[in-house]
């Protein structure tokens, strides 16, 4: 299981990258696993909407689930990856990459403590396994 | 092997965990003297007297073979050649309700796959679901496709007023403590003009009937596109036997069509079965209730069917579910198939310019009468209003003391129609039955 050292990770299994005040926002590696063949993708925000920590911004549906996906922390909206729109099996392929669901400005970068390192993923993933 | 579920000890336990010893405890609230009451019953008959009795009880029913039927309002007396029932009353098709472990159905799900086509067909839409319950409940699933269509962000919906009446209250009775605003229908005179004028960027959907429940045909291509103008999505109820000799409503801008699939083979019954379609815009696929039968190949190139769309009310989505109709109405579907597949392209149009032709004359006898008149200013397809010197009420009396069943009372639903009869015209009633029931009409003109 890919767990980038550079993202940061949500206990629902969203990975963020932070660059300046701006977030990008996917599924982890564990997350696409366990939905299996991802068969749509579909943005339930729009850009410009400003989303709580929690609140679902994206809903994925694969052959056997269907999953919500949220804020890893609060922020306003400012692209929703289209290109999923057409090719909802890259977030199989590549989750961490071509895959990102949305990208959203940070409210509160303090908000980002809140998050966990790969290291505390990857313990978090061992423990919810056992 | 026995099918009863629970053994003595479950029973039991589940005695000991609501608190009761007995289950004749759980009645105790009902007073002794109403638990076993002495029930009125006569004495027992034999197979022949009971057949009998019901025989009796089934001649008292009016059918419309039995008499000249001039009443639709949505449900319509048509031909259906006798192989419709002998396909549906095959036992491979008849027992099974509905497919669960689909692909081993490869013939119900062929079925479907046909009479998706069909409807894709007849509709000029790009997708077909399975089907559902009635076209009421098609109209109240277009409702909920827009709402989801716009992610709830809008809560308006335009309904014209010459939707079919029980259609818009099923819509009212889906959709109600959604918080929704569905509107347009206050005024039954309320057209095009004053359907556009209700839109705006909060309206989620617009529906319109055609032909309308009054019988009117109308190009509604403008208000599609006055509807796409503020984002909101057009949805067109049709009557698909008179798609055979119209334009398909998908040339309007339709993103959903949705109907009565009765006329298509299945006879008029009080209660249904019926068969509701609903067509869509492939975009829209992914918000579409029910389920959709796709066309494939097995591992060996042969053909086969699968659920290209399953129930995910049922299977995927669950909680997150748009909509809680996993079903469909497989059998009358299946009439549906067969009496297309009968008729064909030409056939289907045969019949409906029948209709239309028998209805239009009719209307022109009917208005030639004095103290009656043909309402309708618009073209109409086999259905029409007219105005009469009586309540309609009164002149039904009279018509079905000679065998003839008459039109509709639009006097409750419609209230400026006091006094007007929606008069349905089809293939089965023959140039005498018409001129018979223009007779009748004179004779009825008074007291």
């Amino acid at each position: 299981m890919e767990i980038p050292k550079d993202l940061k990770y949500t206990e629902s299994d969203e990975w963020v990258r932070v660059e300046g005040n701006i977030a990008t926002t996917g599924l982890t590696d564990f997350a696409q696993d366990q939905l299996s063949d991802i068969v749509y993708v579909e943005a339930v925000a729009d850009v410009g909407d400003k989303l709580e920590k929690g609140e679902p911004h994206s809903a994925v549906e694969s052959v056997k689930a269907a999953a919500d996906v949220y804020m890893p922390v609060s922020g306003t909206i400012t692209a929703v990856n289209e290109a999923l729109v057409d090719t909802p099996e890259i977030v199989n392929s590549d989750p961490y990459g071509k895959a990102w669901l949305v990208k959203f400005e940070i409210e509160d970068l303090g908000e980002l403590e809140t998050l966990m390192d790969a290291a505390a993923y990857q313990k978090h993933l061992e423990e919810r396994e056992s | 092997m026995a099918y009863i579920p629970h053994t003595e000890d479950e029973r039991q336990q589940m005695l000991a965990a609501i608190g009761v010893e007995r289950i004749d405890d759980l009645y105790e609230a009902v007073p002794a003297d109403f638990r076993f009451p002495d029930l009125d019953l006569p004495e027992p008959l034999s197979e022949m007297e009971v057949m009998d009795e019901l025989m009796a009880l089934s001649e008292a029913n009016l059918e419309v073979r039995h008499v000249s039927s001039f009443l639709g309002a949505g449900a319509y007396n048509h031909f259906i050649p006798s192989v419709v029932d002998h396909i549906l009353r095959r036992n491979e098709f008849y027992t099974a309700y509905t497919p669960y472990q689909p692909e081993i159905s490869q013939g119900t799900l062929q079925s479907i796959f046909e009479y998706q086509s069909l409807m894709c067909e007849l509709t000029g839409m790009e997708v077909s679901n399975a089907s559902h319950y009635d076209g009421a409940t098609a109209l109240a699933e277009a409702v909920i496709l827009a709402l989801n269509h716009h992610r709830g962000k809008r809560s308006k919906v335009v309904l014209s007023p010459t939707i079919h009446p029980q259609y818009r209250q099923v819509v009212r009775t889906y959709t109600q403590g959604m918080g929704l605003t569905l509107t347009g229908d206050e005024d039954c005179e309320n057209g095009v003009d004053e359907l556009k004028a209700l839109l705006d960027e909060d309206t989620t959907l617009v529906a319109v009937q055609y032909p309308d429940f009054l019988g009117n045909l109308e190009d509604f291509t403008a208000l599609g596109e006055a509807a796409h103008a503020v984002g909101a999505l057009f949805c067109v109820v049709v009557n698909p036997l008179a798609l055979g000799m119209l334009k398909p409503p998908a040339e309007f801008g339709a993103d959903v069509v949705v109907g009565e699939g009765q006329p298509l083979g299945i006879p008029v019954s009080y209660g249904g079965p019926y068969v509701g379609i609903f067509t869509t815009q492939e975009k829209y696929v992914r918000k579409m209730a029910g389920r959709l039968v796709g066309e494939t190949v097995d591992v060996e190139g042969k053909r086969g069917y699968v659920l290209t769309l399953t129930p995910r009310e049922q299977h995927i989505r669950r909680e997150k579910a748009t909509s809680n109709i996993c079903t469909n109405q497989g059998l009358m579907a299946l009439a549906a198939v067969v009496y297309l597949s009968m008729m064909g392209k030409h056939g289907l149009r045969k019949v409906a310019e029948l209709c239309y032709h028998k209805a239009h004359y009719a209307a022109k006898r009917i208005d030639e009468l004095e103290g009656y008149s043909v309402w309708n200013k618009k073209p109409f397809f086999h259905e029409f209003v007219v105005q009469c010197p009586r309540p309609v009420a009164e002149i039904n009396e009279g018509l079905l003391d000679i065998d003839i069943l008459g039109g509709y009372d639009l006097s409750e639903e419609y209230p400026q129609l006091k006094d007007h009869m929606l008069v349905a015209v089809t293939e089965m009633l023959s140039k005498e039955e018409i001129d018979d029931f223009v007779d009748a009409l004179k004779e009825l003109s008074h007291d």
